[in-house]
């Protein structure tokens, strides 16, 4: 019967024009969200129903196109702008990287949605809520969907905003408006090298659209074509490459995602764990052919995934606060997309970025629960033994660690799998250990949080029950986040990897055997009860300290940038540049007294003064 | 004889214009002024004007004058008006303006010298006969080529007579009046 | 004979006086009697031109002036009386309210 509705699907023939829809709903009822006050089950109908029906089209791409490897889409709302050469317009374009991307971000932002109406139910701002989410999705969509460089830069800039304004959502708290600011700014600081790389990319090729763009590369600037213009390209690359980091807080811009948790939970697994964070590996995703003409820039791209997945799993290993240790293996797993994009395996990425958005979503929808039900409490030290009494809480919870550590016949099992294996076919033999050993970083770490927070004794009594609607949607995400074991067959098509090596039975196995052997290590340690207990050493206890500021970096960056800063502003506090206005002024101000003396109101003065002239003008006429 | 009349006229027109800007009265001043109207009348005189000089007499001297002392006597209040007037003014006090003055007199003297050269007088060394303009061509050139002169000299006397009567005229309303200027006046 | 450079120098004279009392005196009635000097002083020069070149425009231009002094003079002491009822003084010193 499936396969029947299936071979349906095929011969279903759905308007490209339903593809303007997808953004354009979510943006209505943001806006309508914005200006006009419904009452609260209409804003719940208006918030989730429009990300529903985006869903829906975008389900009813995803059966029309079914079985198909090979298809581009394209619609468009006209023109924006044309400036001499430079034409943009308002156009989307669905391929298969896009058709996943948008699922994900319609599929999983729906269910985020539907679970909002139950976590944020007793807040007094809900409308203001729902409409920065619907504004979210629908920027984040236009990211995805966009035809030119210009239209994702608005969906970039757009998602980043609405970031921005979840963060600090609940705006009272100062530390949430720090964090806010946190993000913005450091966000900030890879967009603006995105924005010079796009300028140079369109003073180089002269365009900004996308497919465009790539060809162009591929013809100015060939492999084997002269140094400057490699040199050129990995330029542009690495200053894409600098957005990307930005906004998917690779290392060095990694740290605004963990104080980003400032926002509510909901937010945190649709925009810093499922899509936002991603849009830097769908970037470079979306420049493959780009890329794939400077290795110089891929191998960074590598690097960076490298370090900071192994940065990122080291840090949440010793995190309390659940929502940081999540924050922590965020970053850690697009450290693994940036690796396998590296490696220039961008299918393998997109696969993870998949399944990662599954089962992240529902490890923070799972959180999520488990902090409304336990009195807004973080730290895992004080909850305990949940396992009895929210079972559907544990199940999505332990679901979800199994996915994250990558156990066997889990989804994230694959995606991991799969970019183990390409980096072994790219011949990164150390990048491939590093990636093993984040793995076994990851599995521990979920392990402990896992056996922290579900078994042993009960700390505190949950006084809340999840309801309905967030049961409903943790129940549903934990079907991909267990299933999604194949990747698109679109994305291949896309993208191909390198040919396969084979690999050796040390490599075959020992990423298999990996987790499991860090989940036993860290369910020993717990039996053990060496988690929360006070460390002996010295030494431990800074490195412990180290590990779980996340290597510092914040006080690094507090006295390499914002200290040097405040210096220079405090020893600028006059204005270096206004002393030279302030004399101008005062110039302006002395001749004003100079003159004016002489408009004394005194008629004798005034007399004065033409006999003066007169004197003076004889005298320079006879002197002359 | 001519010269000797002339010499005694200038130099009662210089002395008495001295006397009238340094007075403290202001009875004196006017007074004085008369003798240098006076005495320039003489110098019209022996100019051969003795119609501007008539003119000198009954216009400035008289008419103007009078004006003048009219004004002086209800402004004046005798030594109140005396002591304050030394305290407006003292020689002393006025050396900048009389540098100022005597280095204006010096440059123009100097410069008019230039011009009254002597290719400019015909070599006559500035001496000239005086020929006596009569009034009848006087008549002539203000009632021919001059009309226009004559209907201006007019214009101007009605309009000084309008603004002079409105600028004095005493305030009706007590509203707009000065409070305090009135009970003086 | 009179030489015309004693009336030029007379005329002078009697013009820089003017101009002394103009700017030394502060009370306005002696500004006007100043004023009358300079005004006659003028005056001079015209009738001494009028008799050195035998014509007589020069005595036609002081009639002119004479009318012009006669308002003039007309005018000023309608201002002084003003004055004096406004302020109480005729020192011009006080009259600075147009400074800038």
């Amino acid at each position: 019967m499936l396969t029947n509705f299936l071979s349906y699907g095929v011969d279903m023939q759905i308007p490209d024009s339903l593809l303007m829809l997808i953004p354009l709903l979510p943006f209505v009822s943001s806006l309508i969200l914005i200006f006009v006050n419904p009452p609260k089950k209409i804003v719940t109908l208006l918030g989730v129903g429009s990300v529903g029906c985006a869903a829906l089209i975008a389900l009813l791409f995803n059966i029309s196109l079914w079985g198909q490897t090979d298809y581009v889409i394209k619609a468009g709302f006209g023109n924006w702008m044309t400036i001499d050469k430079l034409v943009i317009n308002f156009d989307f374009y669905l391929d298969a990287l896009s058709l996943v991307m948008i699922s994900i971000i319609t599929g999983v932002g729906f269910f985020i949605h539907l679970y909002s109406t139950g976590f944020m139910d007793e807040d007094t701002d809900y409308r203001r809520y729902f409409a920065y989410l619907n504004m979210f999705v629908s920027a984040m969509l236009v990211l995805v969907l966009a035809d030119n460089m210009l239209l994702l830069y608005l969906g970039w800039e757009g998602v980043g905003l609405c970031s921005y304004l979840l963060i600090g959502f609940w705006y009272k708290n100062r530390d949430n408006n720090m964090a806010a600011n946190k993000a913005f700014l450091m966000t900030r600081i890879g967009d603006t090298g995105m924005a010079i790389g796009l300028f140079l990319l369109f003073y180089q090729l002269g365009t900004l659209n996308i497919q465009d763009m790539q060809t162009q590369a591929v013809a100015v600037w060939a492999p084997g074509s002269d140094l400057q213009g490699n040199s050129m390209a990995t330029l542009c690359c690495l200053l894409l490459l600098a957005g990307a980091v930005g906004k998917s807080a690779q290392l060095p811009l990694q740290n605004w995602l963990p104080d980003a948790m400032a926002g509510p939970t909901p937010v945190s697994a649709l925009i810093h764990a499922a899509t936002m964070v991603t849009a830097g590996v769908y970037l470079i995703a979306r420049n493959t052919q780009l890329f794939q003409l400077s290795p110089d820039a891929m191998f960074v791209v590598a690097l960076v995934g490298t370090c900071t997945l192994l940065l990122a799993a080291t840090a949440a290993m010793v995190q309390n606060d659940v929502k940081r240790i999540l924050a922590y293996s965020t970053i850690s797993q697009i450290g693994y997309m940036f690796l396998a994009l590296g490696v220039g395996a961008g299918s393998v990425a997109v696969f993870h970025l998949m399944t990662h958005a599954f089962f992240k979503a529902l490890l923070f929808l799972s959180a999520g629960a488990l902090i409304y039900s336990v009195h807004h409490e973080h730290n895992i030290f004080k909850m305990g033994g949940l396992l009895k009494k929210l079972p559907v809480v544990a199940a999505s919870f332990a679901v979800g660690c199994a996915a994250l550590a990558s156990l066997p016949f889990t989804s994230g099992f694959f995606s991991k799998e799969s970019i183990l294996e390409k980096i072994v076919d790219s011949g990164h033999t150390e990048l491939w250990w590093a990636a093993v050993i984040g793995a076994f970083i990851t599995a521990f770490y979920s392990g402990r949080l896992f056996f922290v927070v579900f078994l042993g004794k009960m700390q505190q009594e949950p006084n809340h029950t999840p309801t309905k609607t967030m049961h409903i949607a943790l129940l549903v995400l934990i079907v991909p986040s267990i299933f999604a074991w194949m990747q698109p067959q679109g994305l291949i098509a896309l993208m191909p990897g390198l040919p396969s090596k084979g690999l050796s039975d040390l490599q075959h196995w020992l990423p298999i055997f990996t987790p499991i052997a860090a989940l036993m290590l860290a369910f020993g340690l717990y039996r053990a009860n060496f988690f929360g207990s006070e460390l002996k050493s010295p030494a431990l206890q800074s490195i412990h300290q180290l590990l779980k500021s996340g290597w510092g970096f914040d006080f690094i960056y507090h006295h390499l940038f914002v200290l040097p800063f405040k210096w220079l502003c405090h020893i600028n506090r006059n204005d270096i540049i206004d002393l030279f206005y302030r004399r101008l002024e005062d110039t302006a101000r002395l001749m004003h007294g100079f003159v004016t003396g002489f408009q004394n109101g005194r008629l004798r003065s005034y007399s004065a003064s033409l006999v003066l002239f007169c004197v003076l003008a004889i005298s320079w006429v006879v002197l002359k | 004889m001519i010269e000797v009349l002339f010499f005694i006229a200038a130099a009662v027109a210089l002395i008495s214009a001295a006397m009238t800007v340094t007075a403290h009265n202001a009875v004196h001043g006017l007074l004085y002024l008369v003798v240098t109207m006076l005495a320039i009348s003489l110098i019209f005189f022996l100019l051969g004007s003795p119609f501007a000089a008539a003119l000198q007499v009954i216009v400035y001297a008289g008419a103007i004058m009078v004006l003048f002392i009219f004004v002086t006597m209800m402004l004046h209040q005798g030594e109140k008006s005396l002591l304050e007037e030394k305290q407006l003014f003292q020689i002393s006090g006025s050396i900048g303006a009389f540098l100022l003055s005597a280095v204006l007199l010096v440059e123009l003297v100097y410069v008019l010298a230039g011009f009254a050269s002597p290719q400019l007088i015909n070599g006559s060394e500035g001496y000239f006969t005086i020929q006596t303009i009569t009034v009848k061509e006087l008549g002539i050139q203000l009632y021919g080529p001059y009309q226009l002169l004559v209907v201006i000299a007019a214009m101007m006397l009605l309009s000084a007579l309008i603004s002079a009567i409105h600028i004095a005229r005493r305030q009706k309303n007590p509203m707009q009046a000065d409070e305090e200027g009135d009970q003086t006046l | 004979m009179i030489s015309i450079h004693w009336l030029l120098f007379l005329s002078l004279a009697l013009f820089s006086i003017g101009v002394y009392g103009v700017v030394a005196r502060r009370n306005l009635l002696f500004i006007l009697l100043s004023l009358e000097i300079m005004l006659n002083a003028v005056v001079l020069l015209f009738i001494a031109g009028s008799s050195f070149h035998g014509n007589p425009d020069g005595q036609i231009m002081y009639l002119l002036i004479l009318t012009l002094a006669a308002s003039e003079v007309a005018v000023g002491l309608g201002l002084v009386i003003h004055m004096y009822r406004q302020h109480h003084t005729l020192d011009v010193d006080k009259l600075s309210q147009l400074r800038g």
